[in-house]
């Protein structure tokens, strides 16, 4: 008799896991006939409503940002089965260090601990082979934090399979404005350089040189090669969850052609049908777009 | 026998195949359909989000230029409305017009948006009226388009004068005809004292352009010692963008028409804050009572710029 519950234990967990890999085999049946169709190749996504999720379900400060974590493992695990290359993700803006100091703190908090996570054997990232790039102003961030991320892209290197792009510390106008400012280094020691040759060739016209090379040089500053997020093409689609329309300052130079969808459910509420729906009105726009691409 | 059986059982293994592969597409469309059923409504929010809100009172909007109508609140009118004409030509089309018909029906409703805007006390209109990518569409209906800019902005000279609207024109221009320049010129002078109401026409504008020649200009500046690269930060890129014409260069609301949810390279660094509406409505049919929609969505919304919840 005291077995009895040990065993109904058993068997619900054995029907649990059998109903998991039943689905699991589904969606990936799902996958194949959709991956007919064109596939995105870069997905972005704003994680919106961890705070939100974490008020309506009346849960305490914190639990909305774990909810939202789970979430996103499941959405990397559809993005990657689909066959979707590139993932991007607003993991915390500039602007969210404004908050409280007690939220950003808890926040930081959790990052740690996720990043720390990536590296364990059972992690994501050893199950896909994933590339993990941290994309920002890590001088912003606790010298923890950026150490561990930075211990994460190292060990993540080589992977070439699948690549996550986390944006932390991170502002599409601060990112344009550390490429200006990298290209104003570039061309100034490109001066440098050039006023040394200068000094060797007296006789040529200095003056008509000089201003060749002026042309030259701002013509070579390339903004987009400076960007952080040069290591990824421009999104396909950008998911925002909460059901907000804006940008909020993510990826504006990179969304300029991107399909923007913004389902209503908050970030933890978010589920394999939204990433449908995405991708089904991405393959109907797509032969419009790829025409309209040719024209330029 | 044999030979017979096998050719039965053969028949009936190929039923089965059939069969089995016929009840697993079945199972995997009725998969697809249960999935996505969730999501027809939230899809067609632009539409659907609308149906619980407060009805717009037209009866008692008063014309002029002090009374918002009953439901939205002065207070909350943006400052800066940024529009994405889309539609003119399938409204053509869904008309049985010409293109070029499509195109004037557009403008027309742009001057009608704008001075409804002014009305309700926003300052600055811009629209996005052709976009460097659109130079690749046909010759001939490039030609049209530039055409009707020229007609257009000749014979509304007089009336921006009289209802004191600032026109502005931004955007690469290099490659727009001389007639149609001299005409930018000539609006641009008549009307550049006027401060109250601003109109933003983007030509051959391209918002990745706009960014890369500010950021040019700067690295051009730091290299001549004008400026220092410690110097350089988001408030002096703005500077340097082309809408420095205008005391608010950040739209605080884009309305885009004819249903489709992208940017387009239009705005792409003011848009970092703006609310975004999407309208499946084409341009041309784009009334009072859509732009009413509009603006009452936009004032529903919480604007958190990254902090409070």
């Amino acid at each position: 008799m005291a077995e009895l519950p040990g065993q109904i234990r058993r068997m619900s967990g054995g029907i649990s896991q059998l109903i998991e890999q039943i689905y699991g085999f589904s969606r990936r049946c799902l996958f194949r006939v959709i991956s007919m169709g064109p596939i995105p190749s870069h997905l972005a996504f704003i994680m919106d409503g961890n705070r939100r999720y974490a008020k309506k379900h009346s849960l305490e400060d914190g639990s909305g940002h774990q909810a939202g974590f789970s979430a996103l493992m499941s959405m990397l695990q559809y993005c990657y089965e689909l066959g979707i290359k590139y993932v991007t993700i607003y993991a915390f803006s500039i602007d969210n260090f404004r908050r409280k100091p007690e939220e950003v703190q808890s926040l930081m908090d959790l990052m740690l601990e996720k990043i720390k996570s990536l590296l364990e054997k059972e992690s994501i990232v050893h199950q896909y082979g994933i590339r993990v790039y941290f994309i920002g102003n890590l001088a912003l961030l606790n010298d923890q934090v950026r150490a561990a991320a930075e211990k994460v892209m190292k060990a993540t290197a080589k992977n070439s399979r699948v690549v996550l792009l986390i944006c932390i510390a991170y502002n599409s106008t601060d990112e344009i404005v550390q490429a200006v400012k990298k290209s104003c280094i570039n061309t100034s020691d490109n001066i440098e350089a050039s006023g040394n040759y200068k000094h060797e060739d007296r006789d040529s016209d200095i003056e008509g040189t000089d201003m060749e090379n002026q042309e030259k040089r701002i013509q070579l500053v390339d903004i987009e090669e400076n960007m952080r997020m040069s290591v990824a093409p421009d999104p396909d689609i950008l998911v925002r969850s909460s059901g907000e329309t804006r940008l909020s300052n993510f990826l504006l130079w990179q969304t300029g052609n991107t399909q923007l969808f913004s389902p209503a459910a908050l970030w933890p509420e978010i589920g394999l049908k939204h990433l449908l729906w995405a991708v089904l009105n991405f393959q109907r726009n797509h032969s419009y777009l790829e025409k309209r691409k040719k024209q330029l | 026998m044999i030979f017979i059986h096998s050719i039965i059982h053969a028949k009936h293994l190929q039923f089965f195949t059939l069969s089995t592969m016929l009840s697993l597409l079945c199972f995997l469309l009725s998969l697809l359909f249960l999935l996505l059923l969730p999501c027809l409504r939230p899809c067609f929010s632009a539409k659907g989000s609308l149906k619980d809100k407060k009805k717009i009172d037209k009866g008692t909007y008063v014309v002029g230029e002090e009374e918002p109508p009953k439901g939205l609140r002065r207070e909350l009118m943006p400052r800066h409305v940024a529009v994405i004409m889309d539609g003119n030509r399938r409204w053509a089309k869904q008309a049985g017009l010409l293109t070029s018909q499509g195109y004037e029906a557009g403008a027309k409703r742009l001057i009608e948006f704008a001075e409804l805007c002014f009305k309700l006390g926003i300052n600055t209109v811009s629209a996005f009226a052709f976009s460097t990518e659109n130079w690749g569409r046909h010759k001939i209906e490039v030609k049209c388009l530039m055409y009707l800019f020229q007609r257009y902005l000749k014979s509304k000279i007089q009336f921006f004068q009289s209802k004191e609207i600032r026109v502005s024109v931004i955007g690469n221009l290099a490659k727009i005809p001389e007639s149609l320049l001299g005409i930018i010129t000539e609006i641009e002078d008549a009307t550049k004292s006027y401060k109250k109401k601003h109109l933003i026409l983007a030509i051959d504008y391209s918002g990745r352009f706009d960014i890369l020649r500010a950021c040019k200009s700067i690295v051009k500046k730091s290299e001549q010692g004008l400026i220092r690269e410690e110097e350089v930060d988001e408030t002096l890129l703005e500077r340097e963008l082309q809408t420095k014409c205008t005391e608010f260069p950040s739209p605080d609301l884009l309305i885009r028409t004819s249903g489709e949810q992208r940017i387009s390279n239009f705005f792409l660094w003011q848009l970092a804050y703006t609310e975004l509406f999407f309208s499946p409505v084409l341009w041309p049919d784009f009334d009072k009572d859509k732009l009413l929609d509009a603006l009452d969505s936009y004032q529903r919304r919480e604007r958190r710029f990254g902090c409070r919840v």
